[in-house]
Order: C-alpha cells, then structure tokens, then sequence
C-alpha cells in the first residue's frame, strides 16, 4: 500500500492541469494551499460560506457556459452541501471538474473526523449523474484523470484520496475579499 | 404594516417582467406559495430551482462572479437557512443579489412554524443591514426601481419581502 499524498502534494498535482479553468476553492486549508501554489486572477478563495464552493462554481457555469469551471473542494464542504451534487449533475456543464481532496477530517478545525471514510462520495457523484467519475491516490493518476477529464464532457467529479495535514499549513489568504471578487470579475469579463 | 389583502394586487408576470426590465438576469430560489405566479413566469426564461437557500445563494455569488445581477427568490423559513451564506460571502465579498423574501407568519396569524420567523424576520434584515421594503405599497416599478439602485449603491443584498396577498 502506498503512502497517501499530502494536501500540498495533492493540490500541486491538480492545479497545472486546471490552468484554463476559473476555480474555486473551498474554504480552510485547501484555499490557502492552492493561493501558495497557483494563484492567478481566475482562482477565487473562500473564506467563509463552507459547503458553497460547487454551488459557486455551478452559477458561473451556468452563467457562462463556455467558461471552463473548476471546484477544489473537500470531504467535509460536499458532506455540507449534498444537495449541490445533483444540482451541477442536472445542469450538466460540459466543461466542468469538480475535485475533492478527501483528507477524512475537518482539518482546519483540529483533524476531526468527517465521515467520507465510511461513505464513497465519488458513488454519490456517480449516482447523481455525473458524467465521469474517478476515485485517485497519487500524483500521476491526478494528471491521467485530469487530462481524460479535458478530453470528455463533463461534469466530472474526481475524488483524491490524501492525508490528513501534519506539518504547518499554507499562509493564510493574502487578499481581502472584496478584492478577491473585483479580481475574478474583472478576469471573467472578457469570456464567454 | 398593512393588513395583507384577501385580494391579490399584482399579477407575478408583472413583477417577473419588472425585474428583468430593471437588469436582473439570474434567477435562482427555492418555492413559497405566495409567489407561485412570479416563479411561474420566471421558469419559463431560465429560473435555477435550487434545493436550499444557502446553496441558491452561493450560485448567485457565481452568477455576480461571472458579471449578472442575481435574484434569489425565497420563503422567509429559508431566509433562515441562507444567513450563514449572506454573512460569510455576500457581504464580505461584496456580490451583490437581490432577495425576494416572502413574508410568512406576518401579524402572527400563520400556521405555527412560520410565527417565530414571521416576527423576527425584520430585525434580523435590520441586524444584517440588508436593506428592505415591503413590497406591494407602491407600485411594482417603484419598488424594483428602489432595489436596483440599493444593488448598485451598497454592492451587497437588498431585500423585498412580499407578504400574503400581493401576488395572485
């Protein structure tokens, strides 16, 4: 059995993949971790809102349907807001990834257990109707998957299996809110 | 406060039509009967049913993201549902989203899960510093045209609370 990624090593291997894409990152540890590694003005970083990042995610697909949507998000934020998996999977935007980063705890807080070690929430994507659904534990399978994503219609939903975090996590977000917004607005006015 | 009206005031294709005409363009909410004739009109130009408030609000913040003027349309019981999401994104993040709020319980004469809500729900809009209106005292235009101008004013939600009546 090989040893789980950790979040660090896990979001390094899923942002180059997701260069095209507006995301948008779940609150805790997940957003600071993609603001150290990949940030740009199409990246927005939630703070607050927990659970919200994929219903996020879903209003600027469907505002902008030719806009490829991306949503880094974690076990507990889709275990907060269910009921967004078969939202996105009945709108079904074509260019639409959705990853999980599947730590099994609620990192940010102390490493409290969630419960996604007992549930498949790839299944519950799956079930929802998404169009391709992956469950992955290291680097090279990020990159296939993500790339096969590209290459398909979505919406895709890939589940990345990691560690719990143990060494210090990423500096906090060094942007305000309001900033974050006028950032990504003005980056998604001139597309499609 | 006015009494709620037996008789409907306003037709909801009217409001549906005020709302686009004054550059509303995303719409999104979960049902309360009280504007069954707005969402009628609504779900024939592209209305997101959503499965709670909170979420219908976090498509919104998408929909503002990407450049459109949101609408989320709700029963007061998910007002409830959707403040963790008005504090913690819309306000901090400055998205802006119109809320039309119906208001159930309204005088305390309701079904009795709507009466703690129906009572508090204007100090909370005040505790908030979401702007609001009754809607229906005036004219639909008016009260839209009041909305648009809070939306671009403050950059943050504004509300409309519709109670009983005004919509058939």
């Amino acid at each position: 059995m090989t040893t789980k990624l950790t979040t660090e090593a896990a979001v390094r291997a899923i942002l180059p993949p997701l260069s095209g894409h507006a995301l948008v990152c779940a609150n805790g540890f997940l957003s600071r971790w993609a603001c150290a590694l990949g940030d740009r003005p199409e990246c927005f970083y939630m703070i607050g809102s927990m659970g919200l990042a994929s219903s996020i995610g879903l209003g600027i697909a469907l505002a902008k349907p030719e806009q490829p949507v991306a949503v880094l998000d974690g076990d507990g934020n889709v275990l907060m807001n269910l009921g967004s998996l078969p939202m996105i999977a009945v709108a079904a935007p074509r260019r639409f990834v959705h990853v999980v980063v599947d730590n099994g705890v609620y990192a940010s807080t102390g490493n409290q257990p969630t419960i996604s070690g007992r549930v498949a929430l790839e299944e519950i994507a799956a079930a929802s109707g998404y169009r391709r659904v992956e469950r992955v534990r290291d680097a090279s399978a990020i990159e296939r998957e993500l790339a096969a994503f590209a290459a398909a219609d979505g919406p895709g939903f890939l589940l990345v299996e990691t560690e719990p975090e143990s060494g210090a996590p990423a500096p906090r977000i060094p942007f305000t809110p309001e900033e974050m917004t006028a950032r990504m607005r003005g980056a998604l006015a001139s597309r499609r | 406060m006015s009494a709620p009206s037996s008789n409907a005031r306003f037709a909801g294709a009217d409001f549906a039509a005020s709302l686009r005409a004054a550059g509303f363009d995303f719409f999104t909410g979960v049902p309360c009967s009280l504007i069954a004739s707005v969402l009628r009109a609504l779900e024939a130009d592209g209305y997101v049913p959503e499965t709670r408030e909170d979420a219908a609000l976090g498509l919104a913040a998408g929909a503002a993201l990407a450049g459109k003027r949101p609408v989320v349309l709700m029963q007061n019981s998910g007002f409830g549902v959707s403040l963790n999401a008005l504090g913690s994104l819309q306000q901090i993040y400055e998205m802006p989203c119109l809320l039309v709020i119906t208001w159930r319980g309204q005088g305390g004469t309701d079904a009795p899960e709507h009466l703690v809500m129906g009572r508090v729900m204007p100090t909370i809009l005040d505790a908030y510093q979401i702007p609001w209106r009754t809607l229906g005292e005036r004219e639909l235009d008016a009260d839209v045209a009041w909305a648009r101008e809070r939306f671009d004013e403050t950059g943050r939600p504004v509300a409309l609370v519709v109670p009983p009546g005004v919509f058939a």
